[in-house]
């Protein structure tokens, strides 16, 4: 038996050091060198650039709150509470901490942020059925996206905030709406980065 | 449910199986050690790796022998990993500065990865530096894919030989998977990834300021390059925290239908790989018609109850379907194919978090994963846990009828049983034995993040997931403990050599065995009556077993949520 195990550990040793090394060395050196020639503003993250200062990412969504600015979906990251690192406090699209809110369906305090996310927007919009992506938060807490109909509904409340006329800002949004891939796959939506950057470029002529 | 939904499924489908016949072919020439049109530039990097490893090509291993290879390689690999995340704070290519991994997460991270598991108990990008992900899990993902093909092929040989005592060299088989299937198209996979919006960089995470004058911090890192692995060899750990669902870990519609292509083409394949060297096609089909049946009753489940919502939202007066832990770029329908087809490969990458989806909804994957994952499977893992399916199949099928049962001319007898009912027996037992534990220890108790039934389910999804080596997670439990990261480890471990040594020692006996010409009495395996038999077989070994869990969990879920009640205290 001993000569056997002593036979495998040679092979097992060195196949483990030459494939550790040219899966886990050489193949992601060569996919970076590849990657960063052929796509390197996607290699780098798809960063958005305004006056040379890096506003964000196309991918990643970011958390609006102010009136004048379309708003992206409940985000459910957090981030190290500052007065006691063993905690965690709400921190919506932390870039450096994704997650969802992994609420079952049977949750109350699913059931009740819903409901006060619903409550406020059906004051904001009353009559309005309000999209479900507005009150639901992302399996990411990143969401870049939100429904076309999720955008729609912001626009009275954009439009007032920004003094400019309704037709103006659902044009806006409607040149923003993304289809399925190949009219086929995933679902429609509009990027909220790229629709308020859309809207302050709109603002400054 | 919609018409583009089903037409995403059929889809889905048609671009699999379209993949079966040329990447089956592709894959048995491979490991049949014939040349490939990839020989001309791979043949002198293999031979040279036997020449320093000492490795003789041409001589074959007897089933224990093999084994024995198996399981000295996965042990320093174990180790090797379980160093590199021990020291990421003093190795190079960390520019986050994370600080070394804490002992039972990175036994815990080890044993997940060296087994295919891939839970992900760490945070991705708040945990691991670069080199831990190339080095440590990349490298990993890798290996424990090969290692799985390996025996999957070893387990065939058993079948298409006769009178043999060898099954293959394990060396050769984990090397010419790693060179000639999973490299090259990794390689070409990674590059559509970055063409998609996936990052691949070593520069630190990027500060942003955002519109309204905030401060974001955004992680980017070599992820396209993990990420091909990652869902190829259905290994699933991602390089984010919220795995497939991070945009950059998933970008758009078509990475994402890509993705989903790529966790069952190489596990789709295998069962033509198992036609052609058992010398009938019609074979591989057969085993490839029970996954598919039992794959689209789990679509059709989890898409229909996603679609449908969850009771206590409707009652709010919400549309549109439960998008609770989904993104919007997937919406539904992309999400729950994503769900049903990691669960039932052993993938466990998830696009949207599965601890929110529907009570039924979330019923599918872990049921996918307690039949043991047989549904196209983990590469490898899936066709030799459907095999063993197989062998107590045929053993029904010849008690019904009072024969000795056969299966492609082999006699299947007492010791083959007794290995495929140990294989079989030891899943249940992990994942059972676990949530029992959890439920009357505090240390266990401590970990649901949800009250109630649904509190129940995360613990029951964790244990199933761990044996079933699939690493997807109800991740509202925190899992991140010394109880959680030890048991977990446990169940991944024997989850993973529990089955594989016996499907290995089944390959040994059934490869001594002599080849029987068919006759009149012998029962055709590449008929609808064998299909059907199968899967009767799986979902009665698979309900009688699994049964009364699911009804404490999911199904008292769905029953409470129709009626309108909630647990736990709000906000």
């Amino acid at each position: 038996m001993r000569p056997a195990m002593l036979n495998q550990l040679r092979p097992a040793l060195v196949l483990l050091v030459a494939l550790t090394a040219l899966t886990g060395l050489a193949y992601p050196l060569a996919v970076t060198g590849v990657a960063g020639t052929v796509f390197p503003a996607k290699a780098a993250g798809s960063l958005i650039e305004r006056d040379g200062r890096v506003v964000g990412s196309s991918l990643i969504g970011q958390g609006f709150t102010g009136a004048g600015y379309f708003h992206g979906r409940p985000s459910a990251t957090t981030a190290a509470d500052p007065a006691d690192a063993s905690k965690t406090v709400p921190a919506p699209y932390n870039a450096a901490n994704s997650m969802g809110s992994n609420l079952g369906p049977t949750s109350a305090a699913l059931a009740e942020r819903v409901k006060g996310d619903l409550d406020a927007l059906r004051a904001e919009s009353p009559g309005q059925p309000v999209p479900v992506d507005l009150v639901t938060t992302s399996g990411s807490g990143l969401d870049p996206d939100v429904s076309p109909e999720a955008a729609f509904f912001q626009v009275p409340r954009v439009a007032r905030a920004r003094k400019l006329s309704e037709e103006q800002v659902n044009e806006l949004v409607a040149a923003q709406v993304q289809g399925r891939t190949l009219g086929l796959l995933g679902e429609p939506r509009v990027n909220v980065l790229a629709l308020n950057l859309a809207l302050d470029d709109l603002a400054k002529r | 449910m919609n018409a583009n939904g089903w037409i995403q499924i059929a889809l889905f489908c048609a671009v699999v199986l379209a993949l079966v016949k040329p990447l089956g072919w592709y894959m048995t020439r491979v490991f049949e050690g014939e040349r490939t049109p990839l020989s001309p530039v791979l043949a002198p990097v293999e031979g040279g790796l036997y020449r320093v490893a000492g490795i003789d090509a041409r001589h074959e291993q007897t089933w224990l022998g093999y084994g024995l290879a198996m399981l000295a390689f996965h042990l320093l690999g174990f180790v090797l990993l379980y160093a590199v995340l021990r020291l990421q704070d003093v190795l190079p290519l960390n520019p986050m500065g994370q600080a070394a991994v804490a002992p039972d997460l990175a036994f815990n991270t080890a044993a997940s990865f060296v087994t295919n598991t891939n839970w992900q108990n760490y945070g991705g990008e708040s945990t691991l530096s670069y080199l831990s992900q190339m080095l440590g899990l990349t490298h990993q993902n890798f290996l424990s894919a090969a290692t799985g093909i390996a025996l999957a092929v070893a387990l065939i040989r058993g079948f298409s030989r006769a009178s043999a005592r060898t099954v293959g060299s394990f060396w050769v088989d984990l090397t010419r998977c790693t060179l000639y299937v999973l490299l090259p198209i990794c390689f070409v996979y990674a590059l559509f990834l970055v063409s998609q919006g996936m990052p691949q960089t070593f520069s630190p995470y990027v500060d942003a300021t955002t519109l309204e004058g905030a401060q974001q911090t955004i992680a980017v890192g070599p992820v396209a390059s993990q990420v091909a692995i990652k869902m190829l060899g259905t290994n699933g750990g991602g390089f984010f925290n919220a795995n497939a669902a991070h945009p950059f870990e998933n970008p758009t519609a078509l990475s994402n239908f890509v993705q989903i292509v790529s966790i069952f083409a190489l596990g789709a394949a295998l069962t033509n790989v198992f036609g052609r060297m058992v010398g009938d096609e019609r074979q591989g089909w057969a085993i490839l018609a029970a996954m598919g049946t039992l794959f689209l009753a789990g679509v059709a489940v989890t898409y229909a109850s996603e679609a449908a919502g969850s009771s206590v939202l409707n009652g709010l007066g919400l549309t549109g379907g439960n998008m609770e832990g989904k993104e919007v770029r997937f919406g539904i329908v992309a999400s729950a194919l994503f769900a049903v087809v990691t669960t039932a490969a052993s993938c466990g990458a998830v696009n949207a978090m599965h601890d929110s989806f529907t009570a039924l909804g979330g019923l599918i994957p872990l049921l996918n994963m307690q039949l043991g994952e047989i549904i196209v499977g983990g590469v490898g893992a899936g066709l030799y846990g459907m095999l063993v399916f197989v062998v107590v199949a045929i053993f029904v099928a010849g008690l019904m009828v009072g024969r000795t049962p056969e299966y492609l001319g082999k006699k299947i007898e007492a010791r083959e049983v007794k290995m495929a009912m140990l294989a079989i027996l030891c899943l249940p037992l992990m994942m059972l034995g676990g949530t029992a534990l959890a439920t009357v220890l505090p240390a266990g108790l401590a970990g649901p993040a949800n009250a109630g039934p649904h509190g129940f389910s995360e613990i029951l999804y964790a244990f199933t997931s761990a044996a079933a080596n699939n690493g997807s997670a109800f991740g509202g439990l925190t899992g991140n403990t010394l109880f959680y990261n030890g048991l977990l480890a446990v169940g991944m471990l024997v989850g993973r050599f529990f089955v594989i040594v016996p499907a290995l020692a089944i390959a040994g006996s059934l490869a001594a065995k002599k080849t029987l010409p068919a006759s009149a009495g012998t029962f055709p395996t590449d008929s609808g009556l064998f299909v059907g038999l199968l899967v009767g077989v799986i979902l009665i070994v698979g309900g009688l077993t699994f049964f009364p869990s699911l009804a404490l969990g999911p199904v008292v879920e769905h029953l409470a949520g129709s009626a309108g009640q909630t647990f736990g205290t709000g906000g």
